[in-house]
């Protein structure tokens, strides 16, 4: 495998509207946006908390794709792609992970609910970062391609058993009655600066995949050229 | 079927001989019981509503304990090559593991739970059916994605930690539903209730039975 | 079965890369039904590997190859069947005695008539008095003994060899040898891979040289200047570290 030019125009060209959407973004979501009534300010993180956890749910199905697309094909490029998701995913998780307690705080009054999705939430960082660490303890990366793909597929395939599970537990023990919930009925302002804002995060989702994906590349062409190094020796 | 018989019937006889995995899960799941009792004051009335999740934490320790040894004698002495040029399809490997995995946990289980309902007072003899049949589905499940699992495990530098690293975050559905049925078991509620969460556990068992099934053959190939 | 077109085994252009490794190049040949082929190599020639894709442990990146016509792809099982390996490790059950390992394996194999089958191998093989002892027990020449029987209680026409001299005493490697001659008059195909010469090019009809993944020499017995074969050897092992 070659060693890929440094620079691509197309991604520069990402890059730079990225970085322009990112900025309008922001103007949006603190100066556009009404403050909402009951919850104040605080409720402005929405517009953060719930694009990571689309961002992440994303990446996580982009595991999976790419998982069942190397178990097929046999092509590492799949791999990379899978790994390279992986770590966005996860680290969209922890965004998600985070900001949820920062939000719970001053409207329920508590760190940590165990609401359904924050719960799933929680889970499915277990999941991926046992993911990384299956990556990290195969020596051969052949073999640990192959396994990660298997348990990228596992993982995916749990996410709606999961979430059903912990609706029936809910179910029996509910949670407190959450004041003004995402579902309940949006001021259009409020609906304009989240889809933008899920727009905006899933630009960035697919910037950083291709960033990863050529450093990724050139990990690996490092280390072949390594392993070739060896064997010349 | 025959080839299946006869992988079990290998590890049923080595392991009949040397009592090593049933043992060693038999002793692990009673102390853990017994430790958790001390986390309790004597005498609590808590400790009932807190005895299922108890009795599934003992059951998935013990179960982790004896299946991450599945696999490691097959790759440690180049077994599993073995197995692997014979004229079997690999998921026959998969299928007799997965059984011997699941004899080894039910009879684990079947002893600690007289012993458990002992130490912790509790009736397990007028719904022993309900209980059995709970008890049935969600070992079968730990059993379905920890064969699997262990295959995986065994072929990592950190293999006892890996498999439980693995293992929890996929089975937290059935640990949820098995705690949760045997607790409304416990405290007498309606069968509806018990068949909503048994029901999850079948469609956990049936849908990763059948992807393991379709990858295990990717994890042992070579 | 019909073998008078078909050869042992027909091997074109295998590949094996593990990234952008090569461990195999390119490897061809051709074995005749009856055949005994000795592929020599130094360690890391790829030597194993080539035994693991031909026992279809292990899939080739690139390239075919046929046993008795047979391709692994459509019929893995049936050339499964006909295939009798003998490697470092024995695949040998400790806790089992030496009759119900083999009949473990005869199960595998659906051998028939297997009782009488393992009474008789295990005499052969000099075990028939330790039938009924544990492999726990067994000497590690004990073991590769009752490793052959394993390898040879289905019968297969195609035998395996990789380095299986390694841990054999004198006796033992000699009771081989014998086995394997006798193998050659009934006319089982026999691949062996091994860096030990003499033993090597006793038994061969037919000698090769792996080097770097390729297959650098291939040569009839007749052909060969047996005396001069190691220095020949050696002189395709340096050249084959040139290029």
């Amino acid at each position: 495998m070659s060693l890929e030019k440094t620079k691509n125009p197309w991604v520069t060209l990402l890059g730079a509207t990225l970085f322009i959407a990112m900025s309008v973004n922001l103007y949006l979501i603190f100066q556009f946006a009404p403050t909402e009534r009951s919850m104040g300010h605080v409720q402005r993180i929405f517009y953060f908390h719930v694009p990571s956890a689309w961002v992440a749910f994303l990446a996580f199905g982009v595991v999976f794709v790419a998982s069942i697309l190397y178990l097929w094909k046999r092509d590492r490029k799949y791999n990379m792609v899978a790994n390279s998701a992986a770590e966005i995913g996860v680290m969209f998780a922890t965004l998600v992970l985070v900001t949820g307690p920062i939000w719970a705080r001053p409207v329920w009054n508590t760190w940590w609910e165990w609401t359904p999705r924050l719960t799933l939430f929680l889970i499915l960082w277990f999941i991926y970062i046992a993911y990384l660490m299956l990556r990290q303890f195969v020596d051969n990366e052949e073999r640990s391609a192959r396994f990660c793909a298997v348990f990228g597929i596992f993982g995916f395939v749990d996410v709606p058993i999961v979430y059903m599970s912990i609706r029936l537990w809910r179910d029996i023990h509910p949670s407190p009655v959450i004041a003004g919930g995402e579902s309940s009925g949006m001021h259009p302002d409020i609906r304009v600066t989240f889809f933008f804002s899920l727009f905006v995060f899933t630009l960035l989702f697919i910037f950083m995949l291709i960033q990863r994906l050529r450093l990724e590349k050139s990990v690996v062409a490092v280390s072949d050229l390594k392993k070739e190094a060896a064997l010349a020796a | 079927m025959s080839k299946i018989a006869a992988i079990l019937w290998k590890d049923l006889l080595s392991e009949f001989r040397s009592k090593e995995m049933v043992i060693s899960m038999m002793v692990f799941s009673l102390m853990v019981a017994v430790i958790f009792n001390f986390s309790f004051p004597p005498g609590s009335e808590f400790i009932k509503d807190a005895a299922s999740g108890i009795l599934w934490m003992t059951f998935i320790f013990a179960s982790l304990l004896g299946m991450g040894r599945s696999f490691v004698y097959e790759v440690d002495k180049g077994c599993m090559q073995g197995l692997m040029l014979a004229p079997v399809d690999r998921i026959v490997i998969y299928v007799a593991k997965l059984l011997l995995n699941l004899i080894f946990i039910l009879i684990v289980e079947s002893i600690t739970l007289p012993l458990f309902s002992i130490f912790f007072k509790l009736d397990i003899w007028t719904d022993l059916g309900a209980i059995a049949l709970v008890i049935f589905v969600s070992s079968l499940g730990f059993a379905v994605i920890g064969t699997l699992f262990s295959a995986i495990a065994v072929n990592t530098k950190t293999r006892e930690v890996m498999l439980p690293i693995l293992h929890f975050p996929i089975s937290i559905p059935v640990i949820i539903c098995a705690v949760q049925a045997t607790s409304a078991i416990f405290q007498g509620e309606a069968w509806s209730v018990i068949w909503g969460w048994t029901r999850l556990i079948i469609m956990f068992d049936v849908v990763f039975f059948i992807v393991a099934f379709w990858t295990f053959e990717f994890i042992i190939e070579e | 079965m019909n073998n008078g077109q078909n050869s042992a085994i027909q091997v074109e252009g295998i590949q094996k890369s593990f990234g952008s490794q090569y461990a195999l190049r390119k490897i061809g040949f051709k074995l005749e039904q009856g055949e005994f082929l000795t592929i020599f190599g130094p360690n890391g020639a790829g030597k194993t590997t080539l035994i693991r894709i031909l026992s279809t442990l292990t899939k080739a990146s690139a390239g075919d190859f046929t046993i008795s016509g047979i391709s692994p792809q459509k019929e893995p099982e049936k050339i499964r069947r006909q295939i009798g390996v003998i490697g470092h490790q024995t695949f040998l059950y400790e806790d089992l005695t030496a009759a119900e390992n083999l009949r473990f394996y005869g199960r595998l194999y659906d051998v028939e008539n297997l009782a009488a089958k393992i009474e008789q191998i295990l005499e052969d093989v000099g075990l028939g008095l330790r039938e009924n002892d544990r492999v726990r027990t067994f000497s590690r020449g004990m073991q590769q003994r009752l490793s052959i029987a394993r390898a040879m209680l289905h019968e297969p026409q195609l035998l395996l060899l990789d380095e299986p001299y390694t841990g054999l005493d004198q006796h033992a490697s000699e009771m081989l040898s014998g086995w394997l001659k006798d193998l050659r008059l009934k006319n089982r195909t026999t691949l062996m891979v091994t860096h030990d010469i003499e033993r090597g090019i006793d038994l061969a009809d037919r000698v090769a040289i792996l080097v770097k993944g390729k297959l650098v020499y291939n040569e009839q017995r007749k052909n060969i200047d047996l005396k001069n074969f190691r220095q020949t050897y050696y002189d395709y092992v340096e050249k084959g570290g040139a290029n």
